[in-house]
């Protein structure tokens, strides 16, 4: 079992957590994740890390309420107990070579994000974040952002904070001032990460996108996380979850995404009358 | 008194009544019938059954305790061998092991060495109350990667040996390919958890949720003070054919559909975890796997479920029992067929509609058997022109799995084959690294869970002398 030991609503969608999970925690780098079951008939779910303190042995996780799974983590609260919390799984983001780095992040992915810009700044790269959210409500972790990035850029699709607009904007502009960009790390939405790819490509500028699709095991054994990338078959648990952008078939991870689109509606429903019960 | 020259016939469950429920499909000799199968073993001198069982149970020994109505008796002859003999009792293929290899079945049926060795388990685990003789501790620790039958076999033998053995599982439910793979109406999950509960009560300690490679590596073990490691990790990444399609909503691979039916209990109507109950389903793939696809779709309430196999029913690897039980059970089997390309379905005016992205079909090529390949089997070779498409609305993988890499990817030293496969001394189980021993599928690919646990016993015997040598 494992301890919630610290919990925090961002906005009322996104939830933090911190879980102790010493062996964890020990391992745990930006860009990794973890899978957990919130209760012994759970689902397994996979969440990117989104920070981790060596120190104390816990490991951050950041989710937005989305289905039943989520529900029902989110109805946890600090003092009890998750049934099971591996990882870290997947491969590390790689920051060999990279001297100056602009960090794309949307809506929940901006969590995994953080991490990511945190590090980059911590090994001395200059690093430019552009974080962009549907509204003013559901901003998250702006000034940690502020904190590790030496420019930043937030935006909102309606204009309630930040520079009206999306993500692309910003950064196509960016590219055309001359911000030689070593790297361009994206992770959010798929269809943010591919119009960031589509940003980017005309003026080839190196691009790892975060994918994030079904997983089970997250070890390499059940194949559900598979992605076309290059034309080749690759698992996000074992070979990603980081993957060159220019490469990745969007199209089809986007399909792939939403195969239980209605047992989701079915459990959300279920999860929503579950705890209308309970209160 | 004549030998009577069939096996005692195994109760089973209606074919019709089987296919709609996940309960088990064999339900086992009762007391009576169990002692009349004892009595056809002739007792012969040189017992052949024991040198094709790949951990050498005393067969005529434990059959002779049936005759005589000692069943607890049978049960600890088989146990002095076999770390889990309920499950081996139903998934062993005795039929090319112990079974092929019986003098009476020379002229007649083989006695039902299988059968009575799951009547002798399934008797000791309603009747037992658990207690047993704790090895003394000789204070030595060993790590076992991996909680499937041949790190169960490799962990249980060491523990009788006084062995301090902790088995890391990835997953967060010991039993490996026995949970997540075998489906509950072949191996009841039950009796999995008693298999692993009698080890633990021998003092192994079981710690799930740990990745070797990942949240701890060999060398970090070695340094918390283990002195010998086995590798049990099982076979791994699913292969795929690289047709067209593959990425379709409603395509799985046979590990992920059944580790959703199975592990992660998807065929329960109450399940957090969400599975395809597909109407016409097309299974790809010949062996026990694609079987047990196969059968899960059908009970998950599939109209029509086809095999796709390429080459034809005597070169298919499947165990008989398995395709037998299939074929009652309505399996349709599409032999000498090869798939060429899924088909989805995709609206061009609505990109919004619903069913965009699903699977509609699978086309195949019919085929012919040309020349054997370098393992003896006869080549399936293409007829031109003769592809045909069968309607489907899932695609179910089941063309074997190739080696993970977590491991070797993280263990400087250990040496592998060029498909992947962890490099053994086949009489020990030694790898390339000291101490660090491995067997079952990470070292042969998918075979089965017998071979599996005779790796892992193997093993055992080795770390042992392994581990004493350097005491002295």
């Amino acid at each position: 079992m494992y301890k919630i030991v610290a919990k925090r609503e961002l906005n009322p969608t996104v939830t933090m957590m911190d879980i102790y999970a010493p062996l964890v925690a020990a391992k745990a780098e930006a860009g990794q994740f973890i899978i957990l079951r919130v209760d012994s008939d759970g689902e397994r779910i996979p969440l990117t890390v989104a920070g981790y303190d060596r120190e104390r042995g816990t490991v951050r996780i950041i989710f937005q309420i989305v289905g039943g799974t989520t529900m029902r983590l989110n109805a946890k609260n600090t003092g009890e107990y998750l049934s099971d919390f591996v990882g870290p799984l997947g491969c590390a983001t790689r920051t060999e070579n990279i001297k100056k780095v602009c960090i794309v992040g949307g809506g929940v992915g901006c969590a995994i994000a953080l991490p990511v810009a945190q590090k980059f700044k911590r090994i001395g790269c200059e690093v430019h974040s552009i974080i962009g959210f549907r509204n003013k409500d559901l901003l998250i972790l702006e000034d940690e952002f502020k904190e590790c990035s030496d420019k930043l850029t937030v935006m909102t699709d309606d204009g309630s904070y930040g520079r009206r607009g999306v993500v692309t904007e910003p950064l196509k502009e960016a590219i055309e001032r001359g911000e030689n960009y070593d790297e361009v790390i994206a992770i959010g939405p798929l269809i943010m990460m591919k119009f960031v790819v589509a940003t980017t490509k005309p003026y080839n500028v190196p691009t790892t996108v975060s994918m994030n699709p079904i997983m089970i095991d997250g070890t390499g054994m059940c194949g559900g996380c598979r992605l076309t990338v290059g034309g080749k078959t690759k698992f996000a648990c074992v070979d990603g979850p980081d993957f060159n952008g220019f490469e990745v078939d969007f199209d089809e991870a986007m399909a792939r995404s939403d195969a239980y689109a209605e047992f989701e509606k079915g459990e959300r429903e279920k999860c929503c009358n579950l705890f209308r019960g309970i209160k | 008194m004549a030998v009577q020259p069939m096996k005692n016939a195994m109760p089973v469950q209606d074919a019709q009544v089987r296919a709609k429920n996940f309960k088990e499909v064999a339900i086992g000799y009762d007391e009576k019938i169990a002692v009349a199968e004892a009595q056809r073993c002739l007792n012969c001198k040189n017992s052949p059954c024991v040198a094709a069982c790949p951990v050498n149970v005393s067969i005529p020994q434990f059959i002779s305790k049936i005759k005589d109505g000692d069943f607890e008796g049978a049960y600890s002859v088989i146990s002095e061998s076999s770390s889990l003999p309920a499950v081996c009792g139903r998934v062993c293929p005795q039929e090319t092991q112990c079974e092929s290899k019986c003098t009476l079945g020379i002229k007649f049926q083989p006695v039902g060495i299988g059968r009575l060795e799951r009547f002798a388990a399934d008797y000791h685990n309603a009747n037992s109350d658990g207690k047993i003789d704790l090895p003394k501790s000789n204070g030595h620790r060993v790590a076992v990667i991996g909680s499937g039958p041949s790190g169960l076999t490799c962990a249980g033998d060491l523990a009788k040996k006084g062995y301090k053995v902790t088995v890391f599982e990835a997953l967060h439910l010991a039993g490996g390919v026995l949970v997540y793979g075998i489906p509950e109406f072949r191996l009841p999950k039950e009796i999995v958890s008693k298999e692993v509960k009698t080890l633990e009560n021998y003092g192994v300690e079981i710690k799930t949720n740990v990745v070797i490679g990942k949240t701890l590596t060999v060398d970090e073990l070695f340094e918390d003070g283990f002195e010998a490691v086995f590798i049990g990790s099982g076979a791994g990444l699913p292969n795929f054919m690289g047709i067209p399609g593959e990425g379709l909503k409603g395509v799985y691979s046979a590990n992920e559909f059944l580790t959703r039916a199975n592990l992660m209990k998807a065929y329960r109507g109450d399940a957090q975890t969400p599975i395809m109950h597909a109407k016409r389903v097309a299974v790809v793939g010949g062996g026990n796997v694609a079987m047990d696809a196969a059968r899960t779709a059908l009970r998950l309430g599939a109209e029509k479920v086809y095999i796709i196999y390429r080459r034809s029913m005597t070169e298919l690897p499947a165990r008989r029992e398995e395709v037998e039980h299939a074929e009652e059970e309505g399996i349709d089997f599409r032999l000498l067929r090869n798939p060429v390309e899924i088909i989805g379905y995709h609206n061009a005016e609505d990109r919004r509609d619903p069913k965009n992205g699903f699977v509609t079909g699978i086309k195949v090529i019919k085929c012919e058997l040309g020349e054997p390949d370098e393992r003896g089997r006869r080549r399936p070779v293409e007829i031109a022109g003769s592809e045909y498409v069968l309607d489907v609305d899932c695609v179910i993988i089941a063309i074997g799995t190739s080696p993970n890499p977590l491991i070797k990817n993280t263990t400087a030293g250990l040496e592998v084959n060029k498909h992947g496969g962890i490099i053994v001394d086949e009489s020990t189980g030694k790898t390339s690294r000291e101490g660090v021993f491995a067997g079952g599928d990470a070292v042969t690919g998918a075979a089965t869970v017998i071979l599996a646990m005779g790796a892992g016993k193997t093993a055992a015997k080795a770390i042992d002398e392994y581990i004493s040598s350097k005491r002295k």
